[in-house]
């Protein structure tokens, strides 16, 4: 709890330090107050609470989910050096907006009403607009910020509709009273009034996490936003998503299982079919992530589909795993456009010469976005399987998650032979501070070390 | 404690090799791939021939899902981590000429793929095994890709894509098997390679569960008709490559046929052997005619590999004991064979700088050192008495006999067309008349005779005192035929 109130003052810290001379200052204060945050969040650690008259509960998935977004926070924010240099007049905003955001992220995970559930999200929404359109100087950048609002606005009314007809079936907003109602008559199930407001809370969310069919923004928006804001977005809005996702299907709607879980089971698949496929056909590094984050909004929504008492456990370490992954690729391709200004595969040409560490930190993203063993990914994608597996119907769903995680493969290597196979021709070596160079490590170390110790964030759910 | 030894020993070493800049890490890498071998020495002076799981280690590693770091070693196990790390100093040994770029990068890849092979070997959990399934695979791919031939980029993708593949279909045969070992709940299940022999399933399920893994197994072996990626494969690889390709990595699949597919689903086996068997005849006579019309060397025995392997496929799901003792014994030999042409290939490239039969001739008149070796070698792969091909194809065809006559008689041919092209390429490269390319060719360094004279005496050595292997293996291969017949 004392987390939320710590990253809400700390954020009004920041916009204030944001108005000193020295901006500098700015990345290592967010640095410590995320480490503050992290450690003060682990206080509530087996400690269950309510606040505000049931509307946040802390409990350890609550905690945990926290943990792994704030960890990956951390591990994000060393790449907006890249701003600092640029000398923006509205920096302070944006380390202010990033811990803002957080606030909404971590209510996401903690809330006990749909209420609060509706302004996490919103919190963290709409500091992203602004951050997707942040670099002003891009016309992208603008285009992806407005994209993201117009089509976020609209997805959010439908969540709030859908939130607002679960109220007129239920009478309440309560997750658990709404869990209770269902429990004593099935009117849940063919309350055409409750259905419909799940339908619609379904395609608010799905949008959110990017899964198909509401995933069309992504790739534009994921394109045009300023590359450190993408790790971001595609990382912790996602895992953030996903963690709520799971929390308001197994609190409160349990007991429909089996109304929405043909619709869902109907997006996994999309999801995994598009996002698999899309991301084949790209040259451009960015929107192949992007692609490729859609797909594991898919494999995240399998551990979901398996209902079970191992999916919370199975999405936490899929999105730390993830994201892990993902904050390296992202960090290494800012660098590379930085220097080479392209987001092409060619610019990653000889990138294993010029730069050994680079591109291992790459390889290693990229076998672990592929779930190849020594990986975080690979347990990653095992546990999702192996809790959809308790469930013989869903054999099939693995098959074909299976195979297209194989068309993974593809795509993933694609950068990995444009590093190591293609020479580097006239590109010179890219200047990386000691700072991001030891954060890369760092990261890609935790990838190989979930990689092999799975037990280490698998067990604590 | 000695298994863990040997497994994790080359990857310190390999970490240690990376810090090495220069061409200091050869050295290294070599001295670390000897004292690989003294353990594995160690490790089979202290082995009790009989058919348990010695020098066992049970940790729990992913405790929530059941899943043991279980490792440990029998005698079918023991024999392949002897072959493992007999031959990788001599591998290590054989690129003291060339100078690879990055030499700490390939050396260091080198040996971290040998964990994963001594970790395939000795794995006793399924998602053990599998994790170090494609352990091994990550570092050949990029050996092969990063400094092999021209054509390297597209031939080394195919391979990689098409083994992933492959293993993914395994991964998921060994997750529904899991799940059919006793207990409710994840963690009650059982990965080890015990709780998946005592499994009895339905010959519905063991059919497809067959396939999925034999898929894998028959792509990384390869068998025909998953044969296609290999050719190639070997011919662009670094020789280095290449020899850690065929001399070992081709007996991951035999390995794992023997170890999670001839005991884990004996009803599909029985089902589909002879399937199997036919696929790997057709193998056979389709690389060895093919082989026979090659010109560029690399490849030759390249196809050649195929219907060697072909024939040791033949002999394990000939379901007999013969078939089985010399499927082990072959893969010895094989390996010490092909690992020992290809490196004369690479010396012959090296100084002629061609692979293509026509433009060589008259090697012998000034090497009769090579010419000797080279022979010993050929004739260990044609199976000639009193060479170590011998006693591995004779008891292989002496099992695909007593399973079916007429597979016999077919698979028999191999050793027909096997004389064809290996003589017709000794013929072609070492006697008639000197060309321009050979022209001066010198004889054998001292370097070059350290990597070969030991291959050869191994070839002696199993040719003529083959008991002292086939006493290792047989007590684990008697069990495992008990397994599969009860």
């Amino acid at each position: 709890m004392i987390s939320i109130i710590l990253l809400s003052g700390f954020g009004i810290i920041n916009l204030f330090v944001g108005f000193l001379k020295s901006k500098r200052i700015l990345l290592p204060l967010s640095l410590l107050f995320l480490a503050i945050v992290f450690g003060v969040n682990l206080l509530d650690w087996n400690d269950t609470q309510s606040y505000f008259n049931n509307m946040l509960t802390i409990d350890n998935y609550a905690v945990a989910f926290t943990g792994i977004m704030v960890l990956s926070t951390l591990l994000i924010l060393p790449f907006t050096q890249h701003f600092i240099t640029r000398n923006d007049e509205n920096l302070g905003e944006y380390y202010a907006l990033l811990l803002f955001s957080l606030v909404g992220a971590v209510m996401m995970v903690s809330y006990e009403n749909l209420l609060m559930l509706f302004v996490g999200l919103e919190i963290l929404s709409i500091a992203m607009y602004v951050m997707a359109g942040s670099d002003k100087s891009s016309l992208r950048s603008a285009e992806a910020g407005l994209k993201y609002f117009l089509m976020g606005s609209f997805f959010t009314g439908v969540l709030l509709f859908g939130m607002v007809m679960i109220y007129g079936a239920t009478g309440t907003f309560n997750i658990t009273e709404i869990s209770a109602t269902q429990a004593i008559g099935a009117d849940g199930v063919t309350n055409t009034m409750f259905v419909l407001g799940l339908l619609l809370i379904v395609i608010g969310i799905s949008f959110k996490i990017s899964a198909a069919p509401f995933h069309f923004w992504t790739p534009d928006v994921y394109e045009g936003t300023p590359t450190v804001w993408t790790a971001y977005m595609s990382t912790v809005v996602k895992t953030a998503g996903v963690a709520a996702f799971f929390k308001l299907m197994y609190a409160a709607f349990a007991a429909s299982y089996a109304s929405w879980m043909p619709t869902l089971v109907a997006i996994t698949v999309l999801t995994l079919v598009i996002g698999n496929i899309g991301a084949v056909v790209q040259q451009n590094m960015k929107r192949m992530l992007a692609y490729s984050s859609i797909s594991h909004a898919g494999y995240m929504l399998m551990a979901l589909i398996a209902f079970n008492e191992y999916s919370e456990s199975s999405i936490l370490f899929y999105s730390f795993a993830y994201s892990t992954a993902s904050i390296a690729a992202f960090g290494v391709l800012q660098l590379v456009v930085k220097q080479r200004g392209s987001e092409t595969f060619e610019a990653f040409n000889g990138l294993g010469k010029t730069n050994p560490l680079l591109a291992l930190a790459v390889t290693v993203s990229m076998l672990s976005l592929g779930g190849i063993p020594l990986t975080a990914g690979f347990f990653g994608k095992f546990f999702v399987f192996a809790s959809l597996i308790e469930n013989p119907d869903m054999m099939w769903l693995i098959v074909v998650a299976v195979v297209l995680a194989a068309v993974g493969i593809y795509y993933y290597f694609k950068v990995v032979i444009a590093m190591y196979m293609h020479p580097a021709g006239d590109h010179a070596p890219i200047q990386v501070s000691g700072f991001i160079n030891a954060m890369l490590i760092i990261i890609t170390a935790l990838t190989i070390l979930l990689g092999i110790a799975p037990a280490l964030l698998s067990d604590i759910l | 404690m000695i298994t863990a030894l040997l497994l994790f020993w080359p990857a310190l070493a390999a970490l240690l090799v990376l810090l090495i800049k220069g061409q200091g890490a050869k050295k290294v890498a070599f001295i670390a791939t000897l004292v690989e071998f003294a353990i594995a020495l160690f490790a089979t002076v202290n082995f009790v021939p009989d058919a348990t799981t010695q020098f066992a280690l049970d940790m729990p590693w992913v405790e929530r899902a059941g899943i043991g770091f279980s490792i440990g070693m029998d005698g079918i196990s023991l024999l392949m981590v002897l072959l493992t790390t007999f031959l990788m100093p001599l591998i290590v040994l054989s690129s003291f000429k060339h100078d690879y770029k990055d030499p700490h990068v390939f050396y260091a890849l080198v040996l971290f793929m040998q964990t994963g092979l001594i970790g395939v070997f000795v794995a006793m959990d399924a998602f053990l095994f599998y994790f170090f399934w494609e352990v091994a695979l990550i570092p050949i791919y990029f050996i092969a890709a990063i400094w092999g031939g021209a054509r390297r980029i597209p031939v080394t993708f195919k391979f990689f894509v098409y083994t992933i593949f492959g293993s993914l279909f395994m991964l998921a045969a060994f997750v529904y098997l899991y799940f059919q070992t006793a207990g409710t709940g994840i963690a009650a299940h059982s990965s080890n390679v015990n709780a998946f022999y005592q499994l009895t399933l339905d010959s519905a399920t063991q059919s497809w569960i067959f396939w999925f893994l034999f898929l894998a197994f028959a792509i990384k072996m390869p068998v025909f008709p998953f044969h296609t990626w290999q050719p190639d494969t070997y011919t662009e690889s670094p020789t280095q490559a290449t020899m850690l390709l065929a001399g070992i990595m081709l007996k991951m699949g035999i390995y794992g046929v023997l170890r999670w597919l001839l005991p884990v689903v004996p009803m599909g086996v029985s089902q589909w052997a002879d399937t199997v068997l036919v696929l790997s005849i057709i193998g056979i006579v389709y690389a060895s005619i093919i082989a026979i019309r090659q010109q560029d060397l690399k490849r030759l025995i390249a196809y050649s590999s195929i219907a060697h392997v072909g024939l040791i496929a033949a002999g394990i799901f000939a379901l007999n004991e013969q078939g089985l003792q010399g499927g082990v014994l072959q893969m010895l030999s094989h390996g010490i064979n092909v690992v020992g042409l290809f490196f004369i290939i690479d010396i012959i490239f090296r100084r002629t700088n061609t692979r293509e039969i026509a433009s060589l001739g008259g090697i012998t008149q000034t090497t009769p050192v090579l010419s000797i070796i080279f022979l010993i070698l050929l004739m260990g792969s044609i199976a000639l008495p009193l060479t170590n091909g011998f006693i591995g194809e004779f008891l292989l065809l002496s099992g695909v006999f007593q399973h079916n006559f007429y597979f016999g008689a077919f698979a028999g041919t191999t050793i027909i067309l096997g004389s064809v092209y290996m003589l017709r390429m000794f013929q072609g490269v070492m006697f008639g008349t000197k060309s321009e390319a050979t022209e001066g060719f010198a004889d054998l360094n001292f370097n070059e005779k350290a990597v070969l004279i030991p291959l050869v005496i191994m070839v002696f050595w199993i040719g003529l005192f083959p008991n002292t292997f086939l006493s290792i293996s047989e007590p684990a291969v008697g069990q495992l035929l008990s397994i599969i017949n009860r």
